[in-house]
């Protein structure tokens, strides 16, 4: 079997590719998402504190 | 009951999803990595659909995990208003954006693979339709719980609608034999562990991939508490001490 085969998938190839495409980015989303949130809310808390410090 | 006390402490479970992560990411890689080796490469075509069956590997376990976590928040809720435990509504508002997810890419990859099969992206079936409002189901979880200012309110209000939304579950898990529908039935079935409908070397790939998305969810939903647990804690002393240690 060959790549272009496979990617092929019969003719298929179209709704397979979408199918797992899909779900990659939908997942990767769900994954990283919340690590890019936590980065942010740690460091707007950062501020905060040292805001409170100050004053 | 002391070690369940401390289990369910958010600073030790923020602690103890640290730990864990690099792990479970692991396992999720390497068993990824084969299920999909096994179902791409090494299993062969159906005779019937052909290539396009492969749409299988992630369809019917994002199908599986949409019910499982709806489960998983139903007993949540029910933990969260008996117990008052705070870990148990950070884990159910934490899984309602990742089981919306699988639901829809149930939904998205049903319809890709519908439309060569059926010959329409769309049906207003039985097994369909209940998918669907499973979907809306999370989605009302997600916006109850935005909508609602005060944090016991909004956890309460969540922990309700998961459970009454529970009765939704066995109406799709059942669909297929309840009702005439354009969906084919299970390809494995609980009554039926023993012989299912698949050949060996569809089902270990299938198996595998409902696996590695167990740990998938685990590795989300420990990501999305992170920040939940932070935010509900940040005026106390164990979150002030680690921003200070980060700074």
């Amino acid at each position: 079997m060959n790549w272009q085969e496979f990617f092929a998938m019969g003719g298929y190839g179209f709704y397979v590719w979408m199918s797992y495409g899909i779900s990659l980015v939908v997942l990767l989303i769900n994954f990283f998402l919340p690590v890019i949130q936590r980065k942010q809310l740690l460091r707007q808390l950062q501020l905060k504190q040292k805001r409170n410090k100050q004053s | 009951m002391r070690f369940y006390h401390r289990m369910a402490s958010p600073p030790h479970f923020y602690a103890l999803t640290e730990k864990l992560m690099p792990w479970i990411s692991v396992i999720f890689l390497l068993m990824t990595g084969y299920g999909l080796y096994l179902g791409l490469f090494v299993a062969p075509p159906d005779y019937q659909q052909g290539e396009s069956y492969r749409i299988i590997y992630i369809h019917v376990p994002a199908a599986w995990m949409s019910l499982f976590i709806y489960v998983v928040m139903a007993v949540c809720g029910g933990i969260a208003l008996i117990w008052r435990m705070k870990l148990a509504e950070v884990v159910l508002i934490s899984s309602a954006p990742i089981g919306a997810s699988f639901t829809f890419i149930a939904l998205v990859t049903g319809s890709l693979w519908g439309k060569p099969m059926w010959g329409t992206w769309w049906v207003w079936d039985a097994r369909l339709t209940s998918e669907l409002i499973l979907l809306f189901l999370y989605l009302g979880v997600i916006s109850l719980y935005g909508a609602i200012e005060d944090r016991k309110t909004a956890a309460r209000a969540v922990s309700i609608l998961a459970i009454v939304g529970v009765v939704n579950i066995p109406i799709i898990h059942y669909s297929v034999e309840w009702w005439n529908t354009l969906h084919q039935g299970p390809t494995i079935s609980l009554t039926e562990l023993d012989k299912p409908s698949i050949h060996v070397s569809m089902l270990i790939p299938l198996m595998l991939m409902a696996t590695s998305f167990k740990f998938l969810y685990v590795m989300a939903m420990f990501q999305s508490a992170r920040v939940e647990i932070i935010r509900r804690e940040q005026n106390s002393q164990w979150v002030k001490k680690m921003l200070e240690e980060r700074a």
